[in-house]
């Protein structure tokens, strides 16, 4: 009786982790996995490049310090000034956008989003298929649109690298209720990388947006095995003593 | 084994385990406790608002003076001309430090006879050495009071020469501090550092 | 001279003979742990009062740190938080102790109440106990409610809204209510403002002393038990409950033992998963808050969703509401509800351990459910778990009386 009654913390909090694993998300089409590599610092040097070269017109990333990027990345100064730093003159500054966030605004009809925490908010996969995404649309102001976002406001500026591609949508009609589905992409234009490189490219870019999301991320994970190792010998003391004491309890 | 034997074994073995279960416990305390009193230190922000400040004086003319904030402190930089620096040889039994000799006041490149890097030009904290109050100019030459010209501090009443030295007879214990700077070029001072590049 | 000496006393052994004569030390020390005693049958139940207080602390001495750096304002909220974890030494680990400190605070304390269900700890002459324990969940949900709005993330702002606006559906005051909370005429600075000062200092004194009194009401009569048997009722010679152990060593060491357990979750969650998949920190707040743009699915935090399934069950604003505030309200009349004559699920029927099964199974749905996007499948289910969580409390007169019950041991059952 006492061993059923045991189980149930157990089937709650296992309950509680289900439903967490099953909550990632939270919505939307199926996501093709970014599967970036967090603790490759080559591939975050080449999406720091990446972030500076290409979006750091438009979007800030107002949170994060070139010096804090400079050193885990093993960067000396030299190269962290020559190489990712274009307006900013001191190692100190965060990431500001070279274009002032108001005309911004006024040409694109909204300001272009902080960089800082987007991987937090909206997951790696997100970004990384949001950047595979854009397709030629003629009725669009900036001649794109994007499958993950419709309706987007960016333009495609990695089209030089990725080209142009189109939508393949399938027409399928039943009962005279006419529906569209979506099938893939097709490449019109080709750009300067293939599709596999365009995919490294992006997947380095995602893999530092997810890096400056939190920084602090893989020194947090080794110091959590440290707390959890001493942990561990304080409960086997603790053990010892509880039973030394409760030994003549009848 | 009897059971005096028994129960001093119990007590030994409790005694022990009780030791290094508050001993595990401080020094865990001691570990965690670490976060918590370092997170008090000047941030990085702090450090990045604290980094040194480049004055240019390109246009500063002899006798004038500029005041600048560096770490949120009042620095005055005077370039003094050659009657200013004339009398600084002056009425040096008025003043208490006359030979910089208090080395907490000023980096050793400042312990001179104009306390600073280049004669003419005069780098120091807007703080009053008494409570830290931000002394007035008082360039204007007074023979009759022995006063040369220099600063005068309107809390307490502390007075310091064109060098920043403290008078004799007044609150103030010491002369004003020299911050840490050099010249990274002839027109462009950088305060707060003193070494290596920018 | 004589006299003025023996007044003073002697520095060293007499130290604690002269603190004794100013203030009740060692006799606190006597009546309330080391001369306290308690069943020393306490299984893995018994350890969820104590983990609440270390969590207590652990929120305190964190909130402290991060009041020291956070900023209270609308416009610098958001990147205050972002200061902490970036720029202040060791800030990300003092703020993910505190977001993971307020989910495990309604873990361990959710688990503290099942405790008092599986063996009777709100029956007679505990229901005061209990009572004080409700109101401190209570002020628990509404220290959680203001803390959450203060990072204005993107949920913190329209998780607010939806919430503040449910006290519109009271008929006739309810507008009026709405703006006096936030104190403008939507949630602004103001509100903010507000809702720190609530969460620094209000709601966490109220929650100081409402503990110290929960654990006064405790100790006047004693803990309880797995047995749900009075131990004071079989005494020794020497006046010591047969059944008992002094609270300190016993019961210290053994807590002690289930406290580096809780702190080994507690690790594993601020230094491997802090976000918890998005169940501790949500993704959408780590978006600043525009009030322009509702987030695509508004939920609030996973330890308020089993009353908000209810809410959003019932189709009529008010009705939601009410049944709302009363499935809050309702557990407090548990000892009276409760008409059994046994205390522990021990010795009760099987009558009792199926509803209190199903009540789990309800409690832990619905709170699956709140945490769902709006389908008519599970607008469905939530109505059937609504109805069934309500009967569970309404329908317990009836069934605790007709429950056929075991008989009840006189001492307590302890295997080593």
């Amino acid at each position: 009786m006492s061993k059923l009654k045991m189980l149930r913390p157990a089937i709650a909090i296992a309950a509680l982790f289900i439903a967490v694993q099953g909550f990632a998300a939270g919505g939307g089409a199926e996501l093709e996995s970014a599967d970036i590599d967090p603790g490759n610092i080559s591939s975050l040097q080449r999406g720091a490049r990446n972030f500076m070269n290409y979006c750091s017109g438009c979007h800030s990333a107002q949170y994060v310090r070139f010096n804090t990027i400079g050193k885990y990345l093993g960067l000396s100064e030299e190269q962290l000034v020559d190489n990712l730093m274009f307006n900013a003159e001191k190692t100190f500054e965060t990431i500001q956008a070279s274009m002032p966030a108001e005309d911004a605004a006024r040409w694109y009809g909204t300001a272009p989003p902080d960089m800082s925490l987007m991987a937090r908010a909206k997951g790696a996969d997100y970004i990384f298929n949001f950047l595979k995404s854009f397709y030629l649309d003629a009725d669009s102001p900036t001649g794109v649109d994007n499958s993950v976002l419709a309706g987007t406001s960016m333009p495609h500026v990695l089209w030089e690298l990725q080209g142009y591609q189109q939508e393949i949508v399938e027409e399928h009609t039943v009962d005279g209720v006419t529906t569209h589905e979506f099938v893939g992409f097709e490449l019109v234009t080709s750009g300067s990388l293939d599709a596999e490189d365009y995919d490294d490219f992006v997947r380095d870019t995602v893999n530092f947006l997810a890096y400056i999301s939190e920084p602090i991320r893989s020194e947090r994970r080794k110091l959590g095995v440290w707390v959890l190792m001493y942990l561990i010998v304080f409960w086997v003391i603790a053990v010892m003593l509880k039973k030394q004491i409760w030994k003549d309890v009848k | 084994m009897n059971e005096d034997d028994v129960d001093r074994i119990d007590r030994n073995r409790r005694h022990f385990l009780t030791v290094a279960t508050v001993v595990t416990g401080a020094v865990g305390a001691g570990f965690a406790a670490i976060p918590f009193l370092s997170s008090l230190q000047p941030s990085a922000r702090a450090q990045a608002l604290g980094a040194p400040v480049e004055v240019p004086i390109g246009s500063l003319q002899p006798g004038e003076m500029i005041r600048v904030l560096w770490r949120g402190r009042l620095v005055f930089v005077l370039r003094r001309d050659e009657g200013m620096l004339a009398r600084l040889q002056e009425n040096l039994d008025s003043l208490d430090d006359p030979n910089s000799e208090v080395v907490e006041q000023q980096p050793d490149y400042a312990a001179n006879e104009t306390r600073s890097v280049k004669p003419e030009y005069l780098v120091v904290e807007g703080s009053c050495t008494h409570l830290g109050c931000a002394p007035l100019e008082d360039f204007d030459v007074r023979p009759s009071e022995n006063w040369g010209g220099g600063f005068f501090c309107p809390c307490h009443g502390s007075k310091f020469d064109l060098a920043g030295r403290v008078s004799k007879g007044v609150p103030a214990p010491t002369n004003l501090r020299v911050p840490p700077h050099r010249f990274v070029r002839d027109d462009l001072i950088l305060i707060g550092q003193d070494t290596g590049a920018a | 001279m004589a006299r003025i000496e023996a007044e003073v006393g002697k520095p060293q052994g007499g130290l604690m003979k002269w603190i004794d004569d100013r203030f009740p030390f060692t006799e606190t020390m006597k009546a309330h742990i080391t001369e306290y005693y308690a069943a020393k049958s306490f299984n893995w139940w018994y350890v969820f009062g104590v983990l609440a207080m270390v969590v207590l602390v652990i929120q305190l001495v964190t909130g402290v740190f991060l009041t020291m750096n956070y900023k209270p304002a609308a416009a610098e909220a958001f990147a205050s938080v972002e200061y902490i974890m970036r720029d202040v030494e060791w800030g990300w680990l003092i703020r993910y102790m505190h977001s993971t400190g307020a989910s495990f605070f309604f873990i361990v304390v959710y688990l503290h109440m099942f405790r008092a269900m599986l063996y009777g700890s709100y029956k007679k002459p505990r229901e005061l106990i209990w009572i004080i324990g409700m109101l401190i969940f209570f002020v628990l949900m509404a220290e959680g409610f203001a803390g959450y709005l203060l990072p204005w993330g993107q949920m913190s702002y329209w998780g607010a809204q939806v919430i503040i606006s449910l006290f519109g559906a009271i008929p006739g005051i309810g507008d009026a209510l709405v703006e006096f909370i936030r104190g403008d005429y939507s949630i602004s600075d103001i509100t903010l403002n507000r809702f720190f000062a609530l969460h620094v200092i209000v709601l966490p004194l109220s929650l100081i002393g409402l503990i110290f009194v929960h654990i006064v009401a405790l100790h006047h009569v004693g803990s309880n038990n797995p047995d749900g048997i009075e131990i004071k009722e079989h005494k020794g010679p020497d006046g010591i409950p047969l059944d008992g152990v002094p609270f300190h060593p016993h019961h210290t060491t053994k807590d002690l033992v289930g406290i580096i357990v809780f702190l080994m979750l507690f690790t594993g969650v601020v230094f491997f998963a802090p976000d918890m998949g998005g169940m501790f920190l949500e993704h959408a707040n780590f978006e600043p808050a525009n009030m322009t743009a509702t987030p695509e699915h508004i939920a609030p935090v996973w330890y308020y969703t089993p009353y908000y399934a209810i809410l959003r069950a019932v189709p009529s604003k008010l009705w939601g509401f009410i049944l709302f505030a009363l499935a809050v309200v309702l557990p407090v009349f548990l000892p009276w509800l409760d008409r059994a004559r046994v205390k522990s699920i021990r010795y009760r029927g099987w009558i009792y351990k199926t509803a209190l099964s199903v009540f789990v199974v309800t409690f832990i749905s619905l709170g699956w459910l709140g945490l769902q996007e709006v389908t008519t499948t599970y607008v469905l289910a939530a109505r059937i778990f609504s109805v069934l969580y309500f009967a569970f409390f309404l329908l317990m007169p009836y069934y605790t009386t007709i429950d056929k019950t075991k008989p009840v041991p006189d001492r307590v059952k302890y295997h080593e």
